[in-house]
Parts: C-alpha cells; sequence; structure tokens
C-alpha cells in the first residue's frame, strides 16, 4: 500500500498538529465545550448600596471583587445614577468610587457582576505579598496567659504552621471549650468580631494571617451577607481556613469580595451606607460563558472566532462548514468504497437540501422529481433537440415541477413538501440528463446503480452534515478542518484497492485456480 | 462473494487507486491528454508516423455541414460515423449498407437519413464528448474485419487492445462484441474479453460479465487457443504508437482489416483495468520489471521482442512473495 510521499506526511501530521492544538487551547483555555448544547451555572451578584443622601459634596467608596479565584467575571456593570464613577485599583482590592456634588434624599447605587466557574482556583487563591512576621502582641491579663496556654497546648499537637493553624482553629471552636477558650469567646460578640480574635491569638504564635470576606454563592437569594475566611501564610504561600471550624481549604462557591477588615463601604459627607447583596442563579451555553471569559480575559483568539459574526452569516456558515465533511464522505465512498454517483459532489448538494426537507421527505421528493423528469427526458428524446436547449428545456421542465409539487401538496396542507423549492434544480436537471444518457448508453441497471449510489451518498452525507455533535464541532472549532484537509489528502494518496474491486476482481483469482 | 485484498495483491491486480496515482499520474503528462483525447489529432498524427489507421472520409465540424453528410459519403457504402472526443466507444455508429433510403446499423436494424444526420448532430453538440464540450464528428473507413473473427464475433467489429507502457506491451487482449454490446467492442457494455498471451499471441478462456467463458455467449464458438494472425506486427505497431504519442502507460486499439491488416484505431490514456480479468492475470507484475529497468530496448522491434520474451506467459505465480 502506497502512502509514502514524506513530504506529504510531514505537511498531514503538520496539519493535525495545528489543528489539534489550537482545538485543545480552546477547549481547555477558553472553556468551550466540545459537546453541543451543554449549559453552565452563571450567577449574578447584585450589590445595592443605600444612604441618606445630604446637601453636601458625598464620595462612596464601595469594594469590589478583584481577583475571583475559582471563577470569572464575564460582565459588571455599575448603576450610578448622576454620581461620577471611578475605579481604583489598590494591590489587593479594588474600589468603586462615586461621588456627586449634592444628593438629596434617599440615595441608591448599584454594582453588579456576573460570574461563572472557572479552573485554577488553588494558584489564585494565595495571591499578594507575602507578610512579615508579626511581633507578638501584649494582650491584657487575664488573657495573656489564657492565650499563652492555649498557644502552648497547639504547639505540642502540631508539626508546621497549616496543622498548628488547623489544631487552634479546632480547639478555640470545640464544643466544650476548655475555660481559657471560653474566656477568649466571651470577649467576641459575633462570629467576625471572633474571626478578629482569631487573628490576634495566631500573631502570639508568630503566624501572619488575613481575613477575606466573601459571599457563599448557590442558588438565587435575596438576601446574603459577606463571611469572614481566614487565610494564614506559611512562609510560601496564603493557606485558606474555615475559621469556624479549621478544615483547610475553601468552598468551591465562595466568592472572595476583598481581602482584609476595611470596611466594605465608606461613605463621606452623608449617611452611613446599607449594603445588601442578592445572587440570582442561571444556566447559559457553555459556548456564551466561554465567549465572554475570553472577552475578560482579553485573548484574540476569540476576536476570530465565527461566533463573533452576524448572526445571518453564522448560520450560513454552520451549513457551509459542514460542506467539507460531506466532501470526505464523498471521497471515501468513491476511492475507498467504489461506490458510483452522478457528479462527484452532487450528493453533497442533495444532501444540503435534506437538510431543510428531513431525510424521508427528501428523498421521496428527490425520487419522484428525477422520476418524472426522467420519463419527459425521453419524450424531448423524441424530439431531437440539441444538447444545450434539451439541457435548458430539463431545467424548466424540473422547475415546474417543483412548483406542481409545492402547490398541491400545500392544498393536502402537506406543508412540509413545501420545502421542495430547497431543491437545487439545476443539479436536478443535471442529473436526470446524466441518468438518461447512462440509461441509453449503460442500460437501466447501470443508470439505476448510479442513481441509488448517489441517493445513498446523500443519505448517509445529510446523516453526517446534520450531526449535533459534528456540526457544533466544525462551528466551534473550525481549525478541525485542517484535520479534514490532512485526511483527504492522506486518502488523495491512497492507492490500495477499492471495496467494490474486491468484487470486481474476484474472478481473476476464480481464472487462477483453473489449471 | 469478493476476493480478499491480499489474494488480488499477490495476482499482481492494479486497482484504479493505483493506476491513477502510480502510472497514470506519473507516466503520464497531463499536457499531452487532449492528444489522445482528440481521436482525428490521433489519427493524423499516427498517419504522419507512418502507423496504419483507418482511411478518413470526411469530418462534420459545424452544424451546417451535416446536412452534406450523406452526400460526402455516398461513394461509401459502408462507414464508421465517431466523435472525436468520444469516450468508451458511446456515440460511435456503423452503417454497414443502404436499403433504398435508409442506411443499415451493424444491428441490421434501419435508420432513416434524418436519424443518421441527428445522430451526427449530437455528436457536434458534444453528447458522447468528455465533458460536454462541442465536438466533430469523424466518418472513416468501416474496417472489414478478418475472416478469423467471423465465428467469434456477434456483428461490429472485434478489436485488440495492448497496454503498452514505457513503449513495451504489457498486456493484451481481444475484445469481442457480443449482441448484449450492440456490436460495441467494450467490456461493460457487454462484450467478451480474451486475454492474449503476449508470446505466442495465442488467447486463452473470455470474460463475459462477471462469467469465465470458453465459448462465444452468441455464436457458440470456441474462444480459446485461437491464433491472433499478425501477432508480432501487432505488438510492433502498438510499441511504435507509444513513440509519438509522449504517454508513458497506454492502451492502444488495433483492429484486424481483411485486407489491410491491423489498423490502429484508437488511443487511450487511462485504459481501464479489465485487461487483467480477460488475461486472469494482474498486470503489476510486467509493469513492475518493466519500471525496473534501468534502459529500454531501443527499437520497437527490440522492445517487442523483451515483451515476447521475458512477459508473456501469463506468470501464474509470482516469483517471489
Amino acid at each position: 500500500m502506497g502512502i509514502r510521499d514524506l513530504h506529504l506526511k510531514v505537511l498531514v501530521i503538520g496539519l493535525i498538529a495545528i489543528g489539534l492544538s489550537i482545538c485543545f487551547y480552546k477547549v481547555n483555555t477558553l472553556g468551550l465545550p466540545l459537546k453541543p448544547g451543554q449549559h453552565g451555572e452563571v450567577w449574578t451578584i447584585q450589590a445595592r448600596l443605600s444612604f441618606q443622601g445630604s446637601t453636601r459634596p458625598t464620595k462612596v467608596e464601595f469594594a469590589i471583587p478583584n481577583r475571583t479565584p475559582g471563577f470569572v467575571v464575564l460582565d459588571e456593570d455599575f448603576i450610578s445614577g448622576n454620581y461620577g464613577l471611578g475605579i481604583v485599583e489598590e494591590e489587593l482590592n479594588r474600589k468603586a468610587q462615586w461621588a456627586v456634588r449634592r444628593a438629596k434624599g434617599r440615595q441608591t447605587l448599584y454594582y453588579r457582576v456576573s460570574l461563572a466557574r472557572s479552573a485554577g482556583a488553588d494558584a489564585a487563591l494565595s495571591y499578594g505579598p507575602a507578610p512579615r512576621y508579626p511581633e507578638p502582641p501584649s494582650y491584657p491579663e487575664p488573657y495573656d496567659s489564657a492565650i499563652r496556654a492555649i498557644l502552648e497546648d497547639v504547639r505540642n499537637e502540631s508539626a508546621d504552621i497549616a496543622s498548628y493553624t488547623r489544631e487552634l482553629l479546632v480547639q478555640l471552636n470545640a464544643p466544650n471549650p476548655n475555660e481559657n477558650v471560653e474566656l477568649l469567646r466571651d470577649r467576641a460578640s459575633n462570629s467576625e468580631q471572633w474571626v478578629y480574635e482569631i487573628a490576634e491569638v495566631l500573631k502570639g504564635a508568630r503566624i501572619p494571617s488575613r481575613i477575606l470576606y466573601g459571599l457563599r454563592i448557590g442558588d438565587s437569594v435575596n438576601h446574603l451577607e459577606l463571611q469572614p475566611w481566614l487565610q494564614v501564610h506559611n512562609g510560601q504561600r496564603w493557606l485558606s481556613f474555615d475559621p469556624l471550624s479549621g478544615t483547610q481549604g475553601m468552598p468551591d462557591n465562595f466568592l472572595v469580595w476583598r481581602i482584609g477588615s476595611e470596611p466594605i463601604a465608606t461613605v463621606e459627607g452623608a449617611g452611613a451606607a446599607e449594603v445588601n447583596f442578592s445572587v440570582t442563579r442561571n444556566y447559559r451555553e457553555v459556548v456564551d460563558i466561554a465567549r465572554q471569559r475570553s472577552k475578560s480575559a482579553a485573548s484574540r483568539l476569540m476576536d476570530l472566532s465565527l461566533y463573533n459574526l452576524p448572526v445571518q452569516t453564522q448560520n450560513v456558515y454552520r451549513i457551509l462548514l459542514t460542506v467539507p465533511l460531506g466532501a470526505l464522505l464523498v471521497v471515501v465512498m468513491r476511492n475507498l468504497v467504489g461506490m458510483r454517483t452522478f457528479g462527484t459532489f452532487m450528493p453533497i448538494l442533495i444532501a444540503l437540501a435534506f437538510r431543510e426537507t428531513q431525510l424521508l421527505w427528501g428523498l421521496v421528493m428527490f425520487s419522484l422529481i428525477v422520476a418524472l423528469g426522467l420519463m419527459l427526458r425521453f419524450y424531448l428524446d423524441k424530439l431531437m433537440l440539441l444538447l444545450v436547449p434539451r439541457l435548458a428545456a430539463v431545467l424548466i421542465i424540473v422547475l415546474m415541477m417543483m412548483m406542481a409539487i409545492s402547490v398541491i401538496s400545500h392544498q393536502m396542507n402537506a406543508d412540509r413538501a413545501l420545502s421542495v423549492a430547497l431543491f437545487p434544480m439545476v443539479i436536478l436537471a443535471m442529473t436526470i440528463e446524466r441518468m438518461s444518457l447512462v440509461w441509453e448508453e449503460h442500460g437501466p441497471h447501470e443508470a439505476m446503480l448510479q442513481g441509488l449510489g448517489s441517493l445513498a451518498v446523500a443519505a448517509v452525507g445529510y446523516l453526517f452534515m446534520t450531526n449535533e455533535l459534528l456540526t457544533h464541532l466544525v462551528f466551534a472549532f473550525p481549525e478541525l478542518l485542517l484535520v479534514v484537509l490532512a485526511i483527504t489528502l492522506l486518502l488523495g494518496r491512497y492507492t490500495g484497492y477499492r471495496l467494490s474491486e474486491l468484487h470486481r476482481f474476484r474472478s481473476a483469482v476464480r481464472s487462477q485456480q483453473i489449471p | 462473494m469478493i476476493a480478499l485484498p491480499g489474494k488480488l495483491r499477490r495476482l499482481g491486480i492494479l486497482g484504479i487507486n493505483q493506476r491513477n496515482a502510480d502510472y497514470i499520474m506519473r507516466y503520464n503528462p497531463r499536457s499531452r491528454f487532449p492528444l489522445v483525447d482528440d481521436k482525428l489529432y490521433t489519427k493524423k498524427l499516427a498517419d504522419q508516423y507512418g502507423i496504419a489507421v483507418p482511411e478518413l472520409y470526411t469530418v462534420i465540424e459545424i452544424e451546417h455541414d451535416v446536412r452534406q453528410l450523406c452526400e460526402r459519403v455516398a461513394e461509401h457504402r459502408q462507414f464508421v460515423v465517431k466523435p472525436a472526443q468520444g469516450s468508451g466507444g458511446n456515440g460511435v455508429l456503423v452503417i454497414t449498407g443502404h436499403i433504398g433510403k435508409n442506411y443499415v446499423k451493424s444491428s441490421g436494424s434501419l435508420m432513416s437519413r434524418e436519424m443518421l444526420e441527428r445522430h451526427t448532430s449530437n455528436i457536434l453538440s458534444g453528447m458522447y464528448s468528455l465533458g460536454g464540450v462541442p465536438d466533430k464528428a469523424i466518418v472513416e473507413y468501416m474496417v472489414q474485419f478478418d475472416p478469423l473473427f467471423e465465428h467469434i464475433s456477434f456483428q461490429g467489429v472485434p478489436d485488440i487492445r495492448v497496454i503498452v507502457f514505457r513503449g513495451i506491451p504489457v498486456a493484451a487482449m481481444v475484445r469481442l462484441p457480443t449482441r448484449a454490446s450492440d456490436g460495441k467492442a467494450n467490456l461493460h457494455q457487454g462484450a467478451v474479453g480474451v486475454g492474449i498471451d503476449l508470446t505466442s499471441g495465442v488467447t486463452h478462456h473470455g470474460v463475459w460479465g462477471e462469467e469465465l467463458i470458453n465459448f462465444h455467449p452468441d455464436t457458440g464458438a470456441l474462444i480459446a487457443g485461437t491464433e491472433m494472425p499478425h501477432w508480432p506486427r501487432i505488438l510492433e505497431l502498438a510499441a511504435r504508437c507509444s513513440d509519438f504519442i509522449g504517454l508513458g502507460y497506454i492502451g492502444v486499439d488495433i483492429v484486424l482489416d481483411k485486407h489491410l491488416g491491423p489498423l490502429v484505431l484508437e488511443f487511450n490514456a487511462r485504459p481501464g483495468l479489465n485487461v487483467q480479468l480477460a488475461t486472469g492475470c494482474g498486470l503489476l507484475h510486467n509493469l513492475h520489471k518493466v519500471e525496473a529497468l534501468s534502459e529500454l530496448p531501443e527499437t520497437p522491434e527490440q522492445r517487442v521482442e523483451y515483451a515476447r520474451n521475458e512477459l508473456g506467459h501469463a506468470p501464474a505465480a509470482p516469483a517471489e512473495s
């Protein structure tokens, strides 16, 4: 078997490598789905700030999510009314700054962000500079001795900073605390303060720590509270802990809103702000999520994608991109199987028409038109017409038959048959002409064989070209066409037998066996 | 039902993919194709090189001349009308005489002058030409076939197809028209293919459609064991053709005329693979042998000599493998 050309091999491998690696990048980095119709969760979080306005110049600062480990921001927007809006990026956090000269009455500002999940939360969780080791604070008595006692206890039962922190948190949150812990707990009036206390205790062990505030998002909820989360630095990276249980890590639905313990919203020149968070969850096509993600990641690749074309053009390409699949099928059918068809790519065009008519109707109407056309073509034969006028005559007859089928079937309320208008009539006319020639020259058997061959290839082509997975793949990953091209090139050098030849030459084998 | 690929490979059967990729694409330069496709041109060219061809009576090139056809061939009782760029014997009309105003086809059926003119006009319009391009109609001498074929042929003209590779004949068969083939000599139209041994020019069994046969399906005459007259001349004629055609892999169709001996009818730049069915052995063994020759024998005579010595006697089994 002779696929031996090195040049071709290199080219083929190159094309496949390029095609698959672009595809791989799109799947892994941009999150384009390999399967069609997949939906992913998208959360829209709305923060609503309200405060009593005053006649003085007012400035509002509101912390907004900066990096969002585990999530990707698809979209964010502000509803600021007549406020001027600025966004300030600090080392760890981001702030929205609203300012207005005067604001009377109840003021409401909104910040809205849409998020989807993304991979790589762990590395991103640890951002921020490495802190210095804190000096142990001097606690007032009796807390000082209580804390020392607790730290001593924990030290005996831990090996490193992670296990130390875990053990400390377990002890501090124990359901049946000892008196030292009890003493500390009394100091904190709510869970938020309790986390501050814990951070203070950690300072006593010279462990740097910080507090994150975030939202645990899940279902749609109207009122959501920011929750504190604890991170300690082990010399290399920040480790996250549930401050109330000691569990290491962060729940995957925890959206980090800000780092540090400064207030979330400050208002200068007016009354204090009330902040309310609400979450709505809905499902969107993964493709859309990937598009927005790449937009926010400023990836040029998605700019070049077909999804950015106008919808009408997109729809055209959705169909056109299946044509190479059909062409590959024709190559396989003709060069590997050895099937005979009228015209090389005629079956693909018929298959495209089947998209609109559906397979069964398509086959019925195609056969009907070709059969009627053949009969009329044999009649035209009697008139002894020259080739081109005869072809034109067949074309006109085909169109009239299509009209007749549409009109009659509409009368019969079989509207499916209206789609006959989508058949490529020139192709039909050429098919009729060719079939009649084959009929005359090689007999009805050969004509039927080629006709059925064409229909069979068209039907298989239709199944291929309407396969949801395949159509999605070529549209979302047009670079896969390079792979199709590579296979086609490879088949172009296939010099082995066709399946039909195994049948055709069988008598040669038999005659060899006759002595 | 089917043969295993390994078995075909061992027999040296050449498949259509391999023929196209390894022989036609490699040995037949594209630029020479129009030459073989135009029978009028090859006929004139062959004539120049002293190759015997059927005499050209007239050429109809434009629609207007169609009506002069009957006058132009009035002096000939018998003639053949065929498209200059036809393929597979399509559009070839053999007239064997007149009855009154009507013409007699080779099948015996009658044809009016009008029908003849219409057939010619169809040829001009490109009905039988490759790709449907406008064509010319050739009117030429009807070959009086050798009495040898009288019993093993049903109407029409049997022809001998020789496959010539790099100037060396590598396989040959004779194609016998049958009732089913309507006087045409193409195997896929129902003619019988009979393999000829290159060395001796003696036929062996025939192939008709799917069947292996020893007797002609219409006349019942024994096919196998007939010796072709003028065999070395036939091979030489075929070998000489490949010199001026400029194609490495061709089929040469030769007919045997009662009076004139072997005449070259036409060339084919993409000869079919049916010869393998007729000879019962693959082309590949001989093709490989010729491909392996670093120096080809120079004169057509030497090449025929080589073919008869080295390539004949239908190799029963490959030497290697």
